[in-house]
């Protein structure tokens, strides 16, 4: 299966690079191409200088959260007591994101190495990938990798010949996108439901297994090789705005576009570029309405806050949204605002794990509201209330999820209030029959 | 732990000095300060789900859970003086009740049940739960055991699977699915016949799990709670009678820290059908002309401290070892001058049922609530031993002791046989006087538990016809023997034993208060919720 | 109802050596829950009550406990499926690019006529779900574990061929 696209001349490509080229799946392909220089010069470096360079460069996770990399690595423990864990983060299942799956298919031994310097520098000896189950193909490509490493000596009693014993596993989800939520992973590992954790305490101090942890996305570790062998000065230089945002982003671009597809762009690109020229625009005819750029939890933009926003942490939050995990879901103007959000809300009403009653009850009953307008039925009353039912959802439970339903709800009540208004005046046709 | 660090923080203006590591919603309890919660309980481990004790903390942008935040120094905590912390408050009660049947006037738990309650003091009047919406529906399951399941009034608090899990140690309940149709489930196969199952009744803080066997047998607000100690087995857990008008209709764990923590076991719940009983003695009775005729106290007690003045020589007691401390000592003294055997005997069942989670909690084998009581006073486990002296003996004093086993022929050798008693065994026919005693639940008395704790019990409903407690019959008879005066109360009549009994050596039922003291140690026992 | 008697035992032999395997990757038995309950969906194609309590038992943990796990991941089958279990993909980047449609398709073209059912030839059950995380690549369908991507009403004719 070839890559969908050739890469676009204003795309920066590092982790992509090797996007649909099969032979850098394989350990020799990979090493042809430079592999496993990065981890062997990390083990060959004090674990704090890693987490110095890693912390220098400006990394921060791209699961969604932005946290620094390099800060979560330093707060585990540096008098090691206890076993340490590292856990990657491959449970990709936000709404529109669908960029680690590619790193796992074309470059799983990018994430391998990455893994393989994080453990080093966290002093963890088990490394735990934790792939969504749906991602089969994927699976059986690191799975694979995996094997290849073991077997070249890369990893296990004495990785890369060195002194530090690293062992990696694949953990196959089963189904649940809130293991995707760094303690609902360690939950799910520990053969658990996947239930998020109240913190404190943190992982770093009690994380899976009751042990010190350090949870990243793959992203993230995809980018660590690159970090230790250009360094961190060339990474932090990857930044055309905010000097907060630095190094490429791989952004999930799905929806109306002309040309969907993961795109490596270098942080504080304009999304209007990623749209209009990368992308390459929407279909004939028809025109943007509105973007939600950081998977499906973040609020939405209209066509003129998305064209006025730039791809970075800083960008997004000035235009009043999020850079999340980067999966950008682009509306043209035949897409119905209402029954999306109703599908958003479904899509939160189905992963809530049931724990938190402003998340069990709220995602439910948003999604009611939303079939009620849908229906023809729905009262200008009910607007306010979704908006009231989401401020009640919002910064009040264990994890995110319930604010992830009412952000962009919210957001759509707020922005595009026309089309509601049409439903329940009736000016649209009922688009569901209420149940 | 005296020395231990404590912090100092403001809880609705309250300042309040708590241990550090006391979490925000113990120390607001002990400032006052109720912060409303469903699934914390001091019992189980924190969940930290159902967000109702969310509290707004000086400082930090979001709101906190009261339960798992620990206090800290200088905190400013707001509860009820916080509009953001009320508004997320109703914002979880309205989310409760969406799915949430109002079949409050159908459902035992009304009247103390924490969502009705809640809703009533700070929710909403109105839904905005469209009526078009359906709710969640799932059958009633019969869970086994005394527990039945109404998923529908459910707010998944996850006490009940915790309290399994954790304390019970026997993994029989989980949370089923996710997101609103989640739901507490029970393996097919398993039931939930745990001896202290029925613990999850109590602490479901709806309607959600009922007792079978209290199912529509009363409304909580027609219930009289009196303070009593279980008469299940030599435990002691402290336990409420329940009653309605003359009956106790259900009997529920009294938190005691050093004895039952917050609970009791089933085989414990169900002590309160002996005390129903109908078959009960309810007039004093003396013999005359080979029969048992109806008397008034005075002539019967005079009758018994005449044949009591009228014997010397052995006297033998036998003596239940549920019978009060009180009624033990006194007992003892009226028959002060007897060359005395003094004995009980005790149903044992095999083994013991523990409650895994909870260190020296245990449905014991002994299954009567004093004989450390009656031992410390003399009494011994020789009921055979006892029953052979009877033969010869002078006297014969029973003392609510059901004869079970014991025929008119082994009481026969003293002729002088005087019965205290619940109800009338025929071999108890041939006593010379019969006087009619009352049962745990309608009188005052103290019991000492297997670990030397002495706790008191208080009278919860009246007793039947002229039916009296054996503290204040025995005392009668002493004073009527010239040896004493006649006794008011229980209290007064533990005095005097206190006096007496060095093991006692200082108590009273005011030291003892309502957690009870151990034996030798005769200050009050520390207060603990 | 499935009895107890026709539970076929899932780790025996082979499985059980390749469980035991597994177990060696995690400090606890608990943690190869989910791989366990993978094993037992390869062989049976769905996980009944009997085999949790299998699981449970080999696990040491309780049947009660692993039901709980075993409803949380909606990947595993609390029910038999048809021979192909085809899980559409509707979640909103997929939904506006004709999801839906393709859902219509194969209701229609595997006869299943409605969702979570099964085709009266016992082959294919049709199920939509949330987010495959394959949104670029609409709409994306795993047929068992053959994750196919650019699905369309019109393609899935053809499509189905190849699961006969």
């Amino acid at each position: 299966m070839g890559y969908p696209h050739k890469p676009h001349p204003r795309e920066t490509l590092v982790l992509s690079e090797h996007f649909g080229d099969s032979d850098a799946r394989t350990y020799d392909g990979w090493v042809k191409r430079g592999g496993y220089r990065a981890l062997e010069q990390a083990l060959g470096m004090e674990p704090q200088a890693v987490i110095d360079e890693v912390k220098a460069s400006g990394l921060r996770g791209r699961g969604g959260a932005g946290f620094p990399a390099g800060v979560k690595w330093d707060f585990m423990p540096k008098q090691k007591s206890k076993r340490h864990y590292l856990c990657c983060n491959a449970d990709e299942s936000e709404p529109g994101t669908f960029k680690d799956r590619e790193i796992m298919r074309w470059t799983p031994h990018a994430l391998i190495e990455g893994c393989a310097i994080a453990a080093h520098a966290i002093r963890a000896e088990v490394v735990y990938v934790y792939i969504r189950g749906e991602f089969t193909e994927a699976i059986a490509v690191m799975q694979q990798a995996l094997d290849e490493a073991y077997a070249k000596g890369v990893l296990g009693r004495k990785a890369l010949g060195s002194g530090t014993s690293i062992d990696m596993y694949i953990h196959r989800g089963a189904g649940a996108y809130i293991c995707g939520e760094e303690t609902a992973l360690m939950n799910s590992i520990e053969g658990k439901r996947g239930n998020p954790r109240i913190r404190p305490p943190f992982p770093a101090a009690v994380g899976v297994f009751g042990m010190p942890t350090t949870i990243n996305n793959v992203e993230t570790l995809g980018s660590v090789p690159h970090i230790m062998t250009r360094g961190a000065e060339w990474y932090k230089s990857l930044s055309l705005s905010s000097p907060k945002s630095t190094g490429t982003k791989l952004m999930s671009v799905c929806g109306h576009v002309a040309r969907p597809g993961n795109f490596e762009i270098t942080m504080g690109f304009p999304m209007k570029d990623l749209i209009y020229d990368l992308c390459g625009g929407m279909s004939p005819g028809r025109t943007l309405k509105a973007v939600i750029p950081g998977g499906s939890s973040v609020p939405v933009l209209d066509r003129e806050e998305a064209e006025n926003c730039v791809l970075d942490y800083e960008g997004c939050v000035a235009a009043g949204t999020m850079l999340g995990s980067g999966g950008m879901i682009v509306f043209d103007d035949t897409a119905d605002m209402v029954y999306q959000m109703m599908r958003i809300a479904k899509f939160y009403a189905h992963e809530s794990c049931a724990q938190c009653t402003q998340c069990r009850e709220g995602t439910a009953w948003t999604v009611r509201i939303l079939q009620k307008i849908l229906s023809g039925r729905g009262e200008m009353q009910d607007l306010d209330l979704l908006l009231d039912v989401g401020e009640m959802m919002t910064g009040k439970t264990i994890c995110v999820l319930s604010d992830s339903c009412a952000a962009p709800v919210g957001s759509a009540v707020q922005k595009f209030r026309g089309e509601f208004e049409a439903y329940i005046k009736g000016a649209r046709q009922p688009a569901v029959a209420l149940v | 732990m005296a020395d231990q660090e404590r912090v100092t923080l403001a809880i609705d203006g309250m300042e309040i000095t708590v241990p550090k590591g006391t979490t925000i919603l113990e120390a607001a309890k002990q400032a006052g300060v109720l912060i409303p919660h469903y699934c914390y309980h001091p019992g189980l481990p924190v969940a930290g789900v159902c967000r109702m004790c969310l509290v707004e903390i000086e400082g930090v942008p979001k709101l906190q859970i009261g339960c798992a935040t620990p206090a800290a120094e200088g905190q400013t905590v707001r509860v009820n003086e916080s509009e953001q912390a009320k508004h997320a408050r109703q914002g979880v009660l309205e989310f409760l009740l969406i799915n949430h049947p109002l079949d409050c006037p159908i459902c035992d738990q009304a009247g103390e049940c924490e969502l009705q309650n809640y809703v009533f003091q700070e929710g909403r009047a109105r839904t905005r739960y469209s009526p078009t919406y359906p709710k969640r529906f799932n059958p009633v399951e019969d869970f086994g055991g005394d527990v039945l399941y109404v998923p529908n009034r459910c707010i998944l608090c996850t006490r009940c699977v915790r309290f399994m899990d954790h304390v019970a140690g026997e993994h029989v309940l989980n949370v089923s699915e996710r997101g609103d149709r989640a739901y507490i489930g029970i393996h097919p196969q398993r039931q939930l016949d745990h001896p202290w199952a029925g613990n999850v009744v109590d602490l479901c803080p709806v309607g959600s799990l009922l007792s079978k066997d209290f199912l529509h047998k009363a409304r909580a607000w027609e219930l009289d709670h009196t303070p009593s100690v279980c008469t299940g087995c030599s435990q002691g857990c402290n336990v409420n009678l329940d009653t309605r008008a003359h009956s106790v209709v259900r009997v529920r764990p009294r938190p005691n820290a050093e004895v039952n923590k917050y609970f009791m076991c089933d085989h414990g719940r169900q002590t309160y059908r002996a005390m129903n009983r109908g078959d009960r003695i309810e007039a004093p009775l003396v013999a005359e002309g080979g029969a048992l005729v109806a008397a008034d106290w005075d002539h019967t007690l005079a009758r018994a401290a005449q044949i009591l003045k009228g014997s010397s020589g052995t006297a033998v007691a036998l003596v239940s070892p549920s019978a009060s401390t009180e009624a033990l000592y006194l007992l003892k003294a009226v028959l002060d001058g007897f060359t005395m055997t003094a004995a009980f005997r005790v149903e044992r069942a095999d083994g013991e049922q523990p409650l895994a989670g909870i260190a020296g909690l245990s449905l014991r084998s002994e299954r009567a609530p004093n004989v450390a009581g009656a031992t410390l006073l003399g009494y011994e486990e020789s009921f055979d031993r006892a029953l052979e002296a009877a033969r010869q003996a002078a006297v014969v004093v029973v003392l609510d002791e059901d004869l079970d086993g014991v025929t008119s022929d082994m009481l026969k050798g003293s002729g002088n046989l005087i019965y205290l008693g619940r109800a009338l065994p025929d071999v108890a026919r041939s006593a010379r006087v019969v006087l009619p005693v009352t049962n745990v639940a309608e009188e005052d008395g103290s019991f000492v538990n297997r670990d030397g704790r002495v706790q008191r019990y208080l009278q919860a409903k009246s007793g039947p016809g002229m039916a009296r407690p054996a503290w204040w019959i025995l005392s009668e008879l002493l004073a009527e023997l010239g040896r004493g005066e006649p006794l008011g109360s229980a209290a007064e009549a533990f005095e005097i034993l206190a006096a007496k009994e060095r093991a006692f050596d200082g108590m009273s039922y005011g030291s003892l208060g309502l957690k009870g003291v151990r034996v030798g140690n005769g200050t009050a026992a520390e207060v603990t919720a | 109802m499935h009895d107890a008697s026709t539970h076929e035992s899932v780790f025996d032999g082979k499985r059980r050596a390749r469980l035991d395997e597994i177990m060696k990757r995690y400090p606890t038995k608990q943690a190869a829950l989910l791989p366990a309950l993978w094993m037992v969906q390869e062989a049976h194609g769905w996980v009944s009550d009997q085999a949790m309590a299998e699981v449970a038992d080999v696990l040491e943990l309780t049947p009660a406990y692993v039901k709980g796990v075993v409803t949380f991941y909606t990947m595993y089958h609390q029910h038999p499926v048809g021979k192909y279990f085809i899980q559409v993909c509707t979640t909103t980047p997929c939904n506006i690019c004709g999801a839906e449609g393709v859902v219509e398709a194969f209701l229609q073209h595997t006869g299943c006529g409605e969702l979570g059912a099964t085709s009266k030839d016992g082959r294919y059950t049709v199920v939509e779900v949330e987010c495959l995380g394959a949104c670029g690549f609409a709409t994306p369908v795993l047929v068992n574990d053959d994750f196919i991507e650019n699905v369309t009403s019109e393609t899935v004719p053809d499509l189905l061929e190849r699961y006969r």
